[in-house]
């Protein structure tokens, strides 16, 4: 007993000596679908090194890579890799940067609970039902299965600033941002789930921890990605065997390489890194598998700059484990 | 119908017409606030007011967005008070009504109508980039200030013009220069009216989130600011966040920030107020 205490205190003193004093300020911004992720791991990262001032803001995807290539942040939060025009205005500025994938999010299509038809969409079905020309055009339901009842449409969704439009609109309708104009577009999923559970003729799209904490109010419907193949519902078990989709997105934060040379910013990725795989679920996210987490502290450790995707977006479909194999020296 | 009994009826439409629009408004009022008290409620506790923002809702309180308002109006009312008080006594004793000063007020009454999010997008460029405050609690207070400068002006100018000519008369009658009527005698008697209106002001100000969130605003700070320089949030900000969150244990935390935003509120508008009823028993008593 007295032995094992006598350890246990040289193992604490040697923790206490080895881990030298972090201190200093971070900080993060950008996407508001990264945001739970990155404020939890501020949170115990807090915990543990009270004099780091970790500040987390959100700004959009977009807002905050402006941000990030002006040099007024450390971090950006990402819910799409970085495109070329942000590429080419951090290139401006000189900012280089590691891009760490730390998470993948499951767009979900719900609909209303008294949607009683609606059993599988396929994504050809929802580009009928979201494309441009559907505007005006598609208005009920069996405009787009004949099988469905003639009941008007509703659409709801997240407004075009948002990562998860850009997304969305890439996967299903084949390029980013190209979408019918007259449906409901709010920055606040409640909003699109309030809407839905409405509107007995409604759908709308939106991330994974929105539906499974309202999973009262709407049903997701699950979807086929070819056909001839099988009906996939968003979960999180389906995320990770790579069956959902195409509307299973990764979600990224981006570091300064200048930035990791501080010993608070470099503590702060092994950490995010770290706790990713266990925080991300917690949040309503689904973790990586173990190698991409790996292949993400190399590219810190190695300060490997630059995105994988080259300024083109994350094709659906394509692996992230392949992407970076690829992409890693 | 006799034109008298018209006028009786329309006397009781009017009345009833008054009357309904009365009780919609209080009932509106009622529901909100019921609806924000049994929501958030609940939730305000000793942790909730001294904890930090945390992913876990039942953990999650609202210190550094409290102590972030807190400084904000403080060092709005700082900045804004004396500018808005001296531009309105330049106004109203010493400018001539020329030309160039009655430009001067319709501009000063057009800004007072200028959306806040237009304040937030000045105060991104000047205080933000062009000064490089950062997005500094300085650079918050600065932004609001611009925002409520017009209002504390105008209502400053108003209460400046209720001080009786007769003081100015009598002061400078007994060998008072200007500047010595205006300090002794005009800045006194219209303070508590100053102070009504920069309250009032000042209630408008915490209670703004477009302008804070337009000047890059943080929604994660787990510290209470620490100088005019440090990044902070604020409790619009924080609610804000909080409603747009899955969880509906998030949505309550929000209710509870928003509350205790609205007692703040209450707090500072019995303030002005008190002020006012103190300065009206003086004046009789005077």
């Amino acid at each position: 007993m007295r032995v094992k205490l006598v350890g246990l205190a040289l193992v604490s003193l040697s923790f206490s000596v080895s881990a030298e004093k972090l201190s200093g300020t971070i900080k993060a911004d950008g996407s508001s679908t990264v945001f739970p992720i990155t404020e939890a791991v501020a949170e115990e990262f807090g915990k543990l090194n009270r004099d780091v001032k970790v500040t987390v803001g959100i700004s959009g995807t977009g807002g905050g890579f402006k941000k990030f290539c002006a040099g007024e942040t450390d971090f950006s939060n990402a819910s799409r890799p970085i495109k070329q025009t942000e590429i080419e205005a951090c290139g401006a500025n000189n900012i280089n940067y590691v891009e760490m994938p730390v998470a993948y999010d499951a767009l979900s299509v719900v609909v209303n609970k008294d949607n009683t038809w609606m059993k599988d969409i396929t994504v050809a079905e929802l580009k009928k039902l979201w494309e441009p020309e559907a505007q005006g055009k598609i208005m009920t339901w069996n405009q787009v299965r004949s099988t469905w009842p003639n009941e008007p449409i509703k659409l709801f969704g997240p407004g075009t600033d948002s990562g998860t439009f850009d997304y969305f609109t890439e996967a299903v309708v084949g390029k980013e941002d190209l979408s019918r104009g007259d449906y409901t577009g709010t920055e606040d999923d409640n909003v699109i789930v309030q809407g839905v559970s409405r509107n007995k003729g409604a759908l709308g799209y939106m991330g994974l921890a929105y539906y499974e904490e309202n999973k009262a109010a709407v049903r997701a419907v699950p979807v086929i990605n070819k056909d001839g193949e099988s009906a996939v519902m968003p979960s999180s078990a389906n995320v990770k065997n790579g069956t959902y989709v195409p509307l299973s997105r990764p979600l990224f934060t981006y570091v300064r390489t200048d930035a990791l040379k501080r010993p608070e910013v470099k503590g702060f990725v092994d950490f995010y890194i770290a706790q990713a795989p266990t925080l991300t679920g917690e949040v309503g996210y689904v973790a990586l598998s173990p190698s991409l987490y790996q292949v993400a502290a190399q590219r810190v450790n190695g300060a490997e700059a630059g995105s994988v995707f080259g300024g083109q977006g994350h094709k659906a479909g394509i692996s992230l484990e392949a992407l970076y194999k690829a992409g890693s020296k | 119908m006799k034109p008298h009994l018209a006028k009786k009826h329309a006397e009781k439409i009017f009345l009833g017409l008054a009357l309904t629009a009365l009780i919609l408004t209080i009932l509106f009022l009622f529901t909100l606030l019921w609806d924000v008290i049994s929501d958030g409620f609940p939730k305000i506790s000793g942790g909730f007011l001294s904890g930090y923002p945390s992913r876990k809702p039942s953990e999650a309180g609202i210190l550094p967005a409290l102590a972030g308002s807190a400084y904000l109006m403080a060092l709005t009312a700082i900045i804004a008070v004396p500018i808005g008080l001296f531009a309105a006594v330049y106004l109203e004793e010493y400018a001539n009504k020329s030309y160039l000063s009655r430009i001067l007020e319709l501009n000063i009454a057009n800004l007072a109508g200028v959306p806040s999010i237009i304040y937030g997008l000045l105060g991104l460029q000047l205080f933000v980039r062009f000064a490089d405050l950062g997005r500094s609690v300085a650079a918050g207070a600065l932004t609001l200030s611009l925002l409520i400068l017009p209002v504390i002006i105008i209502a400053s100018r108003e209460a400046l013009r209720q001080v009786p000519k007769g003081f100015r008369e009598a002061s400078l009658a007994l060998g008072a220069t200007k500047w010595q009527t205006v300090w002794n005698q005009v800045i006194p008697n219209a303070l508590p009216g100053v102070m009504t209106g920069c309250i009032l002001a000042l209630s408008r100000a915490i209670g703004e989130t477009a302008p804070l969130i337009c000047l890059g605003a943080l929604t994660y700070v787990a510290f209470v600011p620490d100088s005019v320089f440090s990044a902070f949030t604020a409790l619009p900000i924080q609610a804000f966040n909080w409603v747009s969150r899955p969880q509906a244990a998030f949505h309550e935390n929000a209710a509870g920030a928003i509350l205790v935003l609205l007692v703040l509120l209450v707090m500072l508008n019995s303030f002005a107020v008190f002020i006012r009823m103190k300065f009206q028993k003086q004046y009789t008593q005077g």
